[in-house]
């Protein structure tokens, strides 16, 4: 234990590991904000979709050989969940469809891409990486950090400063458009966030675990918390609690470092139901 | 002048009309029920007067000082909101968002506009529930106070009893005539005609005839007279 702590005093001293901890820390927070509301209105799909999309758009991307993805990955990424949450809200069935479709498509794509131009001599780990985000997160360049750094904050503060539309829509759309609330502005601006946040976590968890990172917080918090500022507030703390421990942990006991997030906040999830099944026994 | 005006109009989707050619008006405090058989338009009637749908033919037009965003609703029930995490005050105060000019957070006045209307509801000392434990009933009335909070005059509301028990019912068809005779103008879409004769003044009945009128005519009209005694029946 002793030793271990030694360990991670030395790791401190590495940037590597405070820039993976600062982008992770931040990634976690963004996404545990936006969760709650796409899982109460029912849109957690929607983030599993997105990511494959901008796993393929980041093969689209390596192909051309950009040397900045993010400028090829983030407006395809956007363009996408406008689309999707437009369909989405039109009609439930097809909207599902239309995520099926258009995610399986970006990830045969993706992998059809990087593997037919490959530009390195392994493939399959590259493809890994992308997916689940072994450890590019370990591995940040400068840059990387500072544009994770300053999409999330912008992510926070446009969340905080439409909190209570976000609310307001989430709640009840039709009320908020009926009183002259300028809905589609909203779920344009929604729709928006979840892109960044998806691709700033691609580094983090990869793109096949991102949805976990989106909805486990929001849901953990909804079994014990009722009201929607607490369960905000909640699933924010989880969010970041559990991908600090979880990147630490990674490099102590040398796992991938997604996965191992993402184990814990399942991990999390289930204590809180079991909490919250107790809660709920001694009310009744 | 009329608060609202329907003149001549056709309501539907693209792939069809479903009402055509229907007039009416609704004037300051007045208490409108509209009634009808399920399929009859009474949903797309009412998405089209808060503006959610757009009407294929005709003209509505809004006066006496009320805007087209002015008009409170209170809708039926939706999924999302069954086991929506959410405070009574935070559902109440998202009805101030409607108002004026863009500020990020609710103010006192908006503070002090919620907790009039949750007094005025009997919702007062339910505010920090959560809004999925409460009853069918008290639900209702966390909606109606939101709706109060957007506006003051004039109320749409769908189906405003659908699913809560007869006591209670009737709890709610006294609380909305309450606020009628406080001065809100009361559009409400419902099955019951029964209670729609009891406590509207006028009546909007759709289908395959449909009718406009004052109650008492409604009554004596050969049309009301058949659809009351098969509700007496029934």
């Amino acid at each position: 234990m002793i030793l271990a702590l030694v360990n991670l005093a030395e790791y401190f001293q590495y940037a590597f590991v405070r820039n993976a901890l600062i982008v992770g820390v931040l990634i976690a927070l963004c996404s545990s904000l936006l969760g709650v509301t796409l899982v109460l209105k029912r849109f957690s799909f929607i983030g599993d979709g997105l990511s494959h999309v901008a796993f393929g758009a980041m093969s689209v991307a390596a192909v051309v050989g950009l040397t900045n993805q993010m400028l090829l990955v983030l407006p395809v990424t956007i363009v996408c969940a406008v689309l999707l949450l437009r369909t989405g809200q039109n009609a439930r069935l097809k909207g599902d469809a239309s995520v099926a479709i258009i995610s399986v498509t970006a990830l045969a794509v993706g992998y059809l891409l990087m593997n037919v131009f490959s530009t390195s001599s392994n493939v399959s780990a590259d493809v890994c990486g992308t997916l689940f985000g072994s450890s590019s997160i370990l591995n940040l360049r400068a840059a990387e950090v500072w544009v994770s750094i300053v999409l999330s904050v912008v992510t926070v503060a446009v969340f905080v400063i439409f909190y209570n539309r976000i609310f307001a829509v989430t709640f009840d759309e039709n009320f908020s458009k009926a009183t002259g609330m300028r809905t589609d502005l909203y779920n344009l601006l929604i729709a928006v966030i979840i892109a960044v946040v998806i691709v700033l976590a691609m580094n983090l968890v990869g793109s096949l675990l991102i949805s976990a990172l989106i909805i486990f917080p929001a849901l953990s918090a909804m079994r014990i918390f009722k009201s929607f500022l607490s369960v905000t507030i909640c699933s924010a703390i989880l969010s970041v609690s559990t991908a600090f421990l979880g990147i630490l942990a990674s490099i102590l006991l040398e796992t991938p470092v997604g996965p191992t997030i993402v184990a814990s906040e399942a991990l999390v999830f289930a204590v809180f139901c079991v909490i919250g099944a107790c809660l709920g026994r001694r009310k009744a | 002048m009329a608060q609202i005006k329907i003149n001549d109009v056709s309501l539907g989707y693209e792939n069809g009309a479903i009402l055509t050619h229907l007039s009416f008006e609704v004037n300051a405090g007045d208490y409108l029920a509209i009634v009808g058989e399920n399929g009859s338009g009474k949903s797309t009637l009412m998405k089209t007067l808060l503006g959610l749908l757009k009407p294929l033919a005709g003209e509505i037009t809004f006066g006496d000082s009320l805007c087209k965003n002015e008009i409170g609703y209170l809708p039926q029930q939706t999924l999302v909101q069954r086991d929506f995490p959410a405070s009574v005050t935070e559902v109440v105060l998202s009805g101030c968002l409607s108002n004026g000019s863009f500020h990020p957070f609710f103010n006192k006045e908006d503070k002090a506009k919620a907790a009039a209307n949750m007094m005025r509801m009997g919702i007062l000392d339910l505010k920090d529930r959560s809004y999925r434990e409460l009853s069918g009933g008290q639900q209702q009335r966390v909606l109606l106070a939101r709706a109060l909070c957007a506006t003051e005059k004039i109320l749409l509301l769908d189906e405003p009893v659908s699913g809560l028990d007869p006591k209670v019912t009737m709890e709610m068809y006294e609380l909305i005539k309450q606020l009628n005779e406080e001065g809100v103008t009361i559009i409400m879409i419902s099955h019951d005609i029964a209670a729609a004769v009891r406590y509207a003044d006028h009546i909007l009945h759709l289908g395959t005839k449909v009718f406009f009128g004052e109650i008492e005519d409604y009554k004596k009209s050969d049309f009301g007279k058949f659809f009351l005694a098969k509700e007496e029946e029934a």
